[in-house]
């Protein structure tokens, strides 16, 4: 176990490294947009601009930028070009809405996922599978922006049902608080809710053609027991890491969703600060949500080698 | 005589599968007495294991149609609803599979998998009692260390081992049957030994009835009272041990015993085999099923010989083949030994 | 049981039921799988026609601005865009086809035309940038897959570090930063406002997805038989990899085709409202989505139209994608039987 901590550690750093220079170098290969000039504004004197250029370093030879940048990152003095605000303080900002966007879709995609999928599989080819079938198709093909547009307009502005947008506190008003999330929950989780429920009727059916569930219906067991400590249980064992990976990745901030519904929370950021070409922000943000896929990565793998007992703690990727 | 324990009477067996229907159980029937050990022999194909499944009521794909009568102790399993079927399984008629890996749950511990059975049916035994009891049955079944072995799970178990613990769970709550089908299967030879001499121990001290289900003979030996062999979803011969192996009366049952080696007579030049190979259960021949393979096909055979008993002086043994009783026993005769040839 | 990709025994035995025409026989009987195919190819038709529709009914282009125009409907000349902006609604037949779905905007554009070109390229980005995207997964899924090593090491790695960047982050990044300056990759010049940026942003960032499973398959069909007896009988490494291997992975690659088409489309119609796929004026149902939100309350059928014409497509191809993977599985025949305990995997009788 502690080596293969170690191992994915080491690992785990290393993608990371290797993220940031990507990301520095997609922006560096744009060509003529200086940032000192932007900086520096619309009426800016040539010797502004070389001012600005000096004091932060953008005639250094780029592996010079970025490893300054890189140490402002990490000690948490970075700012930002366009604002000049202090781009970790506003990430930490950003945290509470987007964690806790997260946190309610996921409650809510994996209670109706796991339910959904659970009849789907137990009443394969019925009325009710069939019904369920359609709905999580539809809600893996329906674009997410355009779902949020519509429910934004009709349930909110329109008929006023909902709040339109914006992000309020949990330890402020925590009723206003799930209020305003109540929309954007639904919206990710429509998406998440046909695909989880997909994925586990799929399991479910396999598992369910299993040697040990014929050994267990032969052991007399009821077919709600085959059913959930049989079938389900080994069915869920693939969901699990899939979650983990989905939580990595939308911690590191749903663009989408927080822009339209406008919560500022850190896709919202990155949204902005890329629109902006806003480099240190985008830096920051990236290696945030790399950090936390990485993690859940391995974290996945962990449950993973917990609930199949079969399954080694191995060191190398999957 | 005493009435049987268990009754299977014409049981019919098909399925609707995408390339046609399938029979694959045609009219068997069969009696179990207590205490006794009755071996099915077959190929691939033959029925024998959705026999043995459909007695469990583990037949339940909705392809299937199932017709005929399973009565144990005078109660019919077929058509009597699920929940009389579950409280028959694993408490008076249990089962175990061919391959021990994949008929355990890989994520549960084997302790705990036997507490499930134990506790299947309501019973009022708590945890701490069923814990000793699952150590008890490993024990019983001859693992070694078994309270240790009760907290692995089965893929820390060999292959051996684990059909053992199999066993300890189908025999929890003390049936009165035990079918097996193809328990040595998947196994090592000398393991196979090991099983066989426990469930052949398990019938002596216990009056385990047994049903067991295999595609070679020579595994039935040791261990039958009587033996049903199958072909294409038919009986084709039935008999006591004794009659099978030192009378057979069908072709098929030549082919069996002629292919097994046995280290108590001479090696022959070629080892016997039955021509041909199992029969698509679609496109079976009419009459006989055995034509195609069978070396002594004649004008009778298109028509479906029935299932009877031919010698007057054991009523007891049927067999399935039009052949006259003495032409059977010049037919069998290869080379001084019981096989299946082409007659010179 | 582990039995790879390699097809049932029982289906050849029939004589002619190879899996090829196993799986068509059942995607022949699918009806749901056949109307998804009906539907998905009425949608790709009505891009087709698009120029047809443009030039002899509409009169018009997708990016042609009608902002002063009148049309005349019924006998009465009517404004295309009124002076307040807010364009017309659908005309339907009244006008000849023109404008049979109103105007979209302030800009007095032909919705129907734009809808119908607004389709053109969201197709096309889809269809080619699922192209790229499975062929490159699959070639490097073979090649790490069956090497192991250090091109396994090379592109594995390479494979994760992309995979670890946010996806929507790298696609709006690429898509941005491409979308300014366009592309220079030796002697060939992309220029910024063509459409295969989109593609290519697209295609890069969901390689990783197809690559890693088709990775391990091609690990876990190595160690099968009968490539140990095609290296025994002499063959290179090439010919083992296209000959032996890649067979028994066309019906996986199939599969993520279809899925790689509904995800690029949903990607290209994210990035394409965000504004750095397809770049205005040029249509695609992405950027039509973020136009007609603007007027989402006077013209709400700017926003749904563009939008439902995405979700038929990609729910039309998600159910083909279902339809094939069932119909190509040669487990579900097997599944049939294993259930009713007829049939074991081979090699075990019953």
């Amino acid at each position: 176990m502690g080596r293969f901590l170690v191992r994915r550690l080491l690992g785990m750093v290393a993608v990371l490294f290797a993220v940031s220079v990507l990301a520095f170098l997609i922006f560096n290969v744009i060509p003529s947009s200086d940032p000192a000039q932007r900086m520096a504004g619309r009426n800016a004197t040539p010797q502004l601009v070389a001012a600005i250029t000096a004091e932060w370093g953008f005639d250094d030879a780029p592996p010079q930028q970025y490893l300054t940048m890189m140490g402002n990152i990490l000690s948490g003095d970075v700012v930002s070009y366009a604002n000049r605000e202090n781009v970790d303080d506003r990430i930490v900002e950003g945290i509470p809405a987007t964690f806790s966007l997260c946190a309610g879709a996921a409650v809510l995609w994996l209670a109706f996922g796991i339910l959904f999928g659970y009849l789907s599989a137990v009443r394969a080819g019925g009325w009710l599978d069939k019904t369920l079938t359609v709905v999580a198709v539809t809600g893996i093909s329906i674009p997410v922006f355009w779902l949020a547009a519509l429910l934004l307009n009709y349930l909110a502005y329109q008929t006023g049902l909902f709040p339109s947008g914006g992000y309020i506190g949990l330890t402020e008003e925590p009723l206003e608080w799930a209020y305003h999330l109540l929309l954007p929950w639904v919206t990710l989780a429509v998406l998440q809710i046909g695909f989880y429920s997909r994925v586990l009727r799929s399991n479910m059916l396999d598992a369910m053609d299993e040697d040990y569930v014929r050994t267990a219906r032969a052991k007399g067991l009821s077919e709600r027991r085959v059913m959930t400590r049989h079938v389900l249980r080994n069915s869920l064992v693939p969901i699990v890491t899939l979650f983990g990976l989905d939580i990595g990745v939308l911690l590191g901030g749903a663009i989408l969703i927080e822009a339209i519904f406008n919560l500022n929370g850190i896709g919202q950021y990155a949204f902005e600060s890329l629109k902006g070409l806003d480099l240190p922000p985008i830096m920051a943000i990236v290696l945030f949500g790399a950090f936390f896929v990485v993690l859940f990565n391995a974290l996945a793998d962990v449950a993973y080698a917990f609930l199949d007992p079969r399954v080694k703690l191995e060191s190398g990727a999957r | 005589m005493s009435k049987p324990l268990l009754h299977v009477d014409d049981l019919r067996v098909g399925f609707a599968t995408e390339e046609g229907w399938v029979q694959a159980v045609d009219g068997v029937s069969l009696e179990l007495a207590a205490g006794e050990v009755l071996a099915i022999v077959g190929e691939s194909g033959s029925g024998k294991s959705v026999t043995a499944q459909t007695i469990m009521g583990l037949i339940r794909s909705r392809n299937a149609s199932i017709e005929g009568s399973v009565r144990f102790r005078d109660r019919e399993l077929i058509g009597g609803g699920e929940a009389a079927l579950q409280r028959t399984r694993g408490a008076e008629i249990a089962m175990v599979f061919q391959d021990p890996m994949t008929s355990l749950n890989p994520v549960y511990r084997v302790g705990s998998q036997i507490v499930e059975a134990i506790r299947a049916h309501g019973s009022e035994v708590s945890t701490g009692e069923a814990r000793r009891r699952a150590a008890e049955l490993l024990d019983s079944v001859g693992i070694p260390d078994a309270g240790r072995r009760v907290g692995d799970y089965p893929h820390e178990l060999s292959g051996g081992m684990r059909q053992r613990a199999m066993i300890a769970m189908a025999l929890a709550l003390e049936p009165d049957v035990l079918i097996a089908d193809e328990p040595t299967t998947a196994l090592d030879v000398t393991i196979q030994a090991q099983i066989l001499r426990l469930l052949e121990r398990l019938n002596r001290e216990r009056g385990l009835a047994t049903i067991l289900i295999t595609h070679d003979l020579g595994v039935v030996a040791d261990v039958a009272d009587r033996v049903l062999v199958m072909y294409a979803g038919k009986v084709v011969e039935e008999g006591t041990l004794e009659q099978i192996f030192y009378d057979p009366q069908h072709p098929y049952t030549w082919g069996l015993l002629g292919s097994l080696t046995r280290i108590d007579r001479p090696r022959p030049r070629r080892l016997p085999q039955i021509p041909g190979a199992p029969p698509s259960l679609l496109d079976l021949p009419g009459g006989c099923s055995f034509r195609p393979r069978c070396p002594h096909e004649f004008d009778r055979c298109p028509r479906l010989p029935g299932l009877e008993g031919r010698l007057a002086e054991a009523p007891d043994h049927l067999d399935r083949c039009w052949l006259a009783p003495e032409e059977k026993r010049e037919c069998r005769q290869v080379e001084g030994r019981i096989g299946l040839q082409e007659q010179a | 049981m582990d039995e790879g990709s390699q097809p049932s025994a029982a289906g050849t035995a029939q004589g002619g039921a190879g899996p090829w025409s196993v799986a068509l026989r059942r995607l022949r009987r699918n009806r749901l799988a056949l109307a998804s195919l009906a539907l998905f190819g009425l949608i790709v038709l009505l891009s087709l026609v698009a120029p047809l529709w443009a030039v002899h009914v509409a009169h018009t282009g997708p990016n042609t601005t009608h902002t002063l125009a009148k049309v005349v409907v019924n006998g009465e000349k009517r404004e295309v865009v009124d002076p307040t902006g807010k364009p017309t609604g659908p005309l339907w037949l009244g006008a000849g086809g023109r404008f049979l779905l109103g105007a979209d905007g302030s800009l007095g554009r032909d919705e129907m035309v734009r809808l119908m070109y607004g389709g053109r390229a969201s197709l096309f980005i889809g269809l080619i940038a699922a192209l790229l995207t499975t062929s490159m997964g699959a070639v490097l899924g073979l090649l790490a897959g069956y090497f192991r090593g250090w091109p396994d090491t090379l592109i594995s790695r390479t494979l994760d570090v992309i995979w670890a960047f946010p996806v929507l982050l790298l696609a709006i990044a690429l898509g941005l930063v491409l979308a300014v300056g366009g592309l220079q990759i030796g002697p060939v010049t992309i220029p910024s406002g063509s459409i295969w940026i989109p593609i290519m942003v697209i295609s890069v960032v969901f390689v990783t997805y197809t690559a890693r499973p088709l990775r391990g398959e091609v690990l876990s069909l190595r160690e099968k038989e009968f490539v140990e007896a095609a290296v025994a009988q002499g063959a290179g490494s090439v010919r083992v990899m296209f000959r032996e291997l890649l067979p028994n992975l066309w019906s996986t690659i199939i599969v993520f085709f279809t899925i790689n088409v509904a995800n690029s489309m949903l990607l290209e119609s994210a990035l394409s409202f965000l504004g750095v796929g397809v770049q205005p004026p040029d249509a695609s149902w992405g950027t039509m989505i973020a136009s007609g939100s603007n007027l989402i309350k006077s013209a709400p059928l700017l926003t749904i139209l563009p939008g439902a014409m995405i979700l038929l497509t990609v729910l039309s191809l998600n159910v083909l994608g279902d339809a094939l993977r069932d119909a190509l599985d040669p487990r579900s025949k097997l599944r049939l039987e294993v259930h009713a305990g007829l049939a074991e995997p081979e090699g075990t009788p019953v």
